[in-house]
C-alpha cells in the first residue's frame, strides 16, 4: 500500500506526502460498518436539522380519541403516543434535544478534559498530582450518580443537564488525555525533539498532540453513547427536559405506562437512543483501527 | 525539471573557536544523582547513575564509551544533551562553558543525538522528510529550504529521497530508520554526534552498513563521534579512545589499542575476557567475572569494583582510587594496581613507569 510518488529531487520540492488524516479518511472509507454507521447517524442528523421543513405533524398537537395507535396507522406511520402525538414527527424533532444533550457535553468535556491531561502528562510533577488527584475525586462515583446529584444540585433543565454531563465526563477524558500524553511525553522522539532546541510549545504542537488527539477523540465517540443514555436517564428522572417537549428520553419514560397498551410504539424512543449509541460506538472503533496507520 | 538545480541552504556549523588544541568537548566532575522514594516512612534514597565523570573529546576523534547494562553511559549521554538535568558539573563545548558562554540553543546546534530504538525516535505520524526537516525548521530555516535539506541529507545516508521522503518510519526497515534519524542528527550540522547504542539493535550485516556509513559521514562532515555502546567489537573498530564506565564511574580511559592489549583495570580485564572468541580452541572456559553489578542505591565503599575484584585488598575498600595517568600516550585508570606506590601489594613501585 505504499504509494511511491515520483517527485523530481529539485524542481519540485515541498510536494506534501499524503497526510496522516487523507491516509486515516480512505482508511475508514473502506470500512463496511463505519461507514453503514456514519450513514445512519448522518440520516438521523439531517432529519433532526430539517425537521421544520420535512411536512411533519405537529409533535406537540395532541389528539385525544387518537391516542396509542399502532404503528402502520394511516397518516400516522409510527403511531400516536399517549397523548395521540405523532410519534413520527416527536421521535424526528426529538432528536434535535437528544442529540444536542447527547453530544454537546463530550464536545465540552473533551475540550475541557484534553486541556487539563495533556498539560498534566506533559509537566508533570506536581501539576500531575494536583489535576489527578482532584479528577480522581470525581472519579470516584459512578457516573450515573454523580449526573444525577449534579443535576439534582443544579435544578432540572437542559443547560443544567449539559453542564452536570459535562462534570461527569470531565475526569474520563482527562484521565485517558493524561496517561496518552505521559506515554508520548517519554518516547525518544520527543527528547529528539528537545535535543534539536525545539520549545515545549513547538514539541507539544508537532509531536504531542498528533499523537496524543487520536486515542482521546475515539475515547471522546464512545461516550457519546453514553453522553445519551444519560441524558434520557435525566429526563426520565425529570431532571432533564420537561414535558411537552419531546425528547427521547422523555418520551421513553411517559410512554412507559403504555407498554402493556403498545410496546412497540413504547420502545420507539429506546430503539432510537440504541440505534445512535451503537453506530457512535462502532464508529469509534473503525476509527480506533483506522488510525493505527502501522497495519 | 532537474534544469533548476538551487543551492541547499545549510544550518552553518558552530565556528570553531580554540583550533585543533583545545577539546570539542570537556565534561569536568559531570554527577547525577536520582533521588529513590522509599516506602511511606522509609528515608528517600538516591541512585548515583553517573558519579564525578570526567573526560574530553578531541576534534575529529571518535570516543567509544562502553560498560554494563546500568553503568551510566545513557545517561551520560543525556546529561550531555540537556535532556535531563544534571546535579554538578560543567560541559564546556569547544572552550565555552554551557549554560555561561554558550546557550542551551547553540550547544543543541552544535551536538546532536542518535538513539537506540530507530522506531521509537522517530514521530510516526510526521514523514521521514518532515522529520529531518523539524529541526533545521526549529532553528528559523523556512519549510522549503529545509524539505530540500532533508532530500539532500537522506542522500548522503543512502538512501533515495525519491523513494523514501515522503514515507512514514513504519513503512522502512530497521536500518532505514537508522540512517533516517542519522539524518535527522545531521541536519542541525553539528560537529559532535552523540551515538547511543546507535547501532546495537541492527542486525550484524545492516550494522557493518551503518557503521562504514558512520565512518564516511565523519570524514565528509568533518565530524566528532561519542560512540556508546555495550559491543566491544565495534567499539574497537570505530574508536580511537575509549571510556570504560562501572556503576557511574569511570574507571579506565585510554586510546583504543592500548586499552585493548593492555587493559590496566581488572574490570575491563574482565569486559574484554568475557568477549567471545570466534576461535574453538580458544574458548572461554572460566567466567572472567562473577556476581551482578552492585546496586547502585548504595555503591560500596573505596573502589566500586572492589566487591567483585580478585585482587581486592583491604585498602580498595577504604579509599576510591583516583583516576590517574599510567603511561604517556593518555592512558589513564582509577586502580590501585596500576597507580605506582599506591601501597597495593600488585602496585608497580613508585618513580617507575
Amino acid at each position: 500500500m505504499t504509494v511511491m510518488t515520483d517527485t523530481a529531487l529539485q524542481a519540485a520540492p515541498a510536494t506534501k506526502a499524503r497526510g496522516y488524516w487523507a491516509t486515516v479518511g480512505r482508511r475508514i472509507v473502506r470500512d463496511k460498518v463505519s461507514m453503514a454507521c456514519a450513514f445512519i447517524l448522518l440520516l438521523i442528523f439531517l432529519a433532526a436539522i430539517f425537521a421544520p421543513y420535512l411536512h411533519l405533524a405537529d409533535p406537540y398537537q395532541g389528539s385525544m380519541i387518537r391516542r396509542l395507535r399502532a404503528i402502520g396507522t394511516p397518516n400516522y406511520p409510527l403511531g400516536t403516543d399517549e397523548l395521540g402525538r405523532d410519534m413520527l414527527a416527536r421521535l424526528i424533532y426529538g432528536g434535535r434535544l437528544s442529540l444536542l444533550i447527547g453530544i454537546l457535553p463530550v464536545i465540552l468535556a473533551f475540550i475541557i478534559g484534553t486541556g487539563l491531561g495533556v498539560v498534566a502528562g506533559y509537566v508533570g510533577g506536581k501539576l500531575n498530582t494536583a489535576i489527578m488527584r482532584t479528577v480522581d475525586v470525581f472519579y470516584a462515583f459512578p457516573s450515573v450518580l454523580l449526573a444525577i446529584a449534579i443535576s439534582g444540585a443544579l435544578g432540572a433543565g437542559i443547560v443544567n443537564s449539559i453542564v452536570s454531563l459535562t462534570i461527569v465526563f470531565v475526569p474520563q477524558i482527562t484521565r485517558v488525555a493524561e496517561s496518552v500524553t505521559t506515554g508520548v511525553r517519554n518516547m525518544d522522539y520527543v527528547e529528539a525533539a528537545r535535543a534539536s532546541g525545539a520549545n515545549a510549545f513547538t514539541i507539544m504542537r508537532v509531536h504531542m498532540l498528533g499523537n496524543v488527539l487520536g486515542s482521546i477523540f475515539v475515547y471522546a465517540t464512545g461516550l457519546i453513547s453514553v453522553s445519551m443514555i444519560l441524558a434520557a436517564g435525566l429526563s426520565f428522572l425529570g431532571l432533564g427536559t420537561k414535558p411537552p417537549e419531546p425528547e427521547w428520553g422523555l418520551m421513553l419514560n411517559t410512554l412507559r405506562t403504555a407498554i402493556y397498551v403498545n410496546p412497540w410504539v413504547a420502545a420507539l424512543p429506546g430503539v432510537m437512543i440504541f440505534a445512535v449509541s451503537i453506530c457512535f460506538n462502532l464508529l469509534s472503533d473503525g476509527m480506533r483501527s483506522a488510525m493505527d496507520i502501522r497495519n | 525539471m532537474n534544469d533548476i538545480v538551487e543551492p541547499i541552504d545549510k544550518l552553518e556549523p558552530l565556528k570553531d573557536i580554540g583550533g585543533v588544541a583545545q577539546p570539542l568537548l570537556q565534561v569536568v566532575s559531570l554527577t547525577k544523582h536520582f533521588p529513590v522514594r522509599g516506602g511511606l516512612f522509609a528515608p528517600s534514597k538516591t541512585v548515583r547513575a553517573v558519579d564525578d565523570v570526567s573526560f574530553a573529546i578531541s576534534k575529529g576523534e571518535t570516543v567509544g564509551i562502553v560498560g554494563e547494562s546500568g553503568c551510566g553511559k545513557s545517561t551520560t549521554a543525556r546529561l550531555l544533551m540537556h535532556l535531563m538535568p544534571r546535579n554538578s558539573g560543567d560541559i564546556i563545548y569547544d572552550g565555552r562553558t554551557v549554560g555561561r558562554e554558550l546557550s542551551l540553543r547553540e550547544l543543541r546546534r552544535g551536538m546532536q543525538m542518535v538513539f537506540q530504538d530507530s522506531y521509537a525516535s522517530l514521530n510516526p505520524r510526521l514523514t521521514i522528510e518532515e522529520s529531518i526537516a523539524f529541526g533545521p525548521k526549529v532553528h528559523g530555516m523556512a519549510d522549503k529550504a529545509a524539505r530540500l535539506l532533508a532530500r539532500e541529507l537522506l542522500g548522503k545516508v543512502g538512501l533515495r529521497p525519491e523513494t523514501f521522503a515522503n514515507r512514514y518510519p513504519h513503512e522502512v526497515s530497521g536500518g532505514q530508520r537508522q540512517r533516517v534519524n542519522i539524518a535527522r542528527a545531521l541536519a542541525l550540522s553539528p560537529r559532535l554526534v552523540i551515538l547511543d547504542e546507535a547501532v546495537s539493535a541492527l542486525d550484524k550485516s545492516v550494522e557493518a552498513q551503518v557503521l562504514n556509513l558512520l565512518v564516511d559521514l565523519k570524514r565528509e562532515f568533518g565530524l566528532t563521534y561519542l560512540f556508546i555502546s555495550h559491543d566491544l567489537n565495534v567499539v574497537r573498530y570505530i574508536s580511537d579512545r575509549v571510556l570504560v564506565m562501572y556503576l557511574g564511574e569511570v574507571v579506565e580511559l585510554g586510546p583504543v589499542d592500548e586499552v585493548w592489549d593492555g587493559p590496566a583495570h581488572p574490570y575491563t580485564r574482565a569486559l574484554l575476557a568475557a568477549m567471545p572468541s570466534s576461535d574453538p580452541d580458544n574458548r572461554t572456559e572460566t567466567p572472567p567475572i562473577t556476581g551482578d553489578p552492585p546496586n547502585p542505591i548504595d555503591p560500596p565503599s573505596g573502589c566500586r569494583f572492589h566487591t567483585r575484584c580478585p585482587f581486592a585488598e583491604a585498602m580498595c575498600g577504604e579509599a576510591t582510587p583516583k583516576l590517574t595517568e599510567i603511561t604517556v600516550t593518555g592512558h589513564q585508570a582509577a586502580c590501585y594496581m596500576a597507580i605506582p606506590g599506591s601501597g597495593h601489594s600488585k602496585a608497580p613501585a613508585a618513580g617507575v613507569q
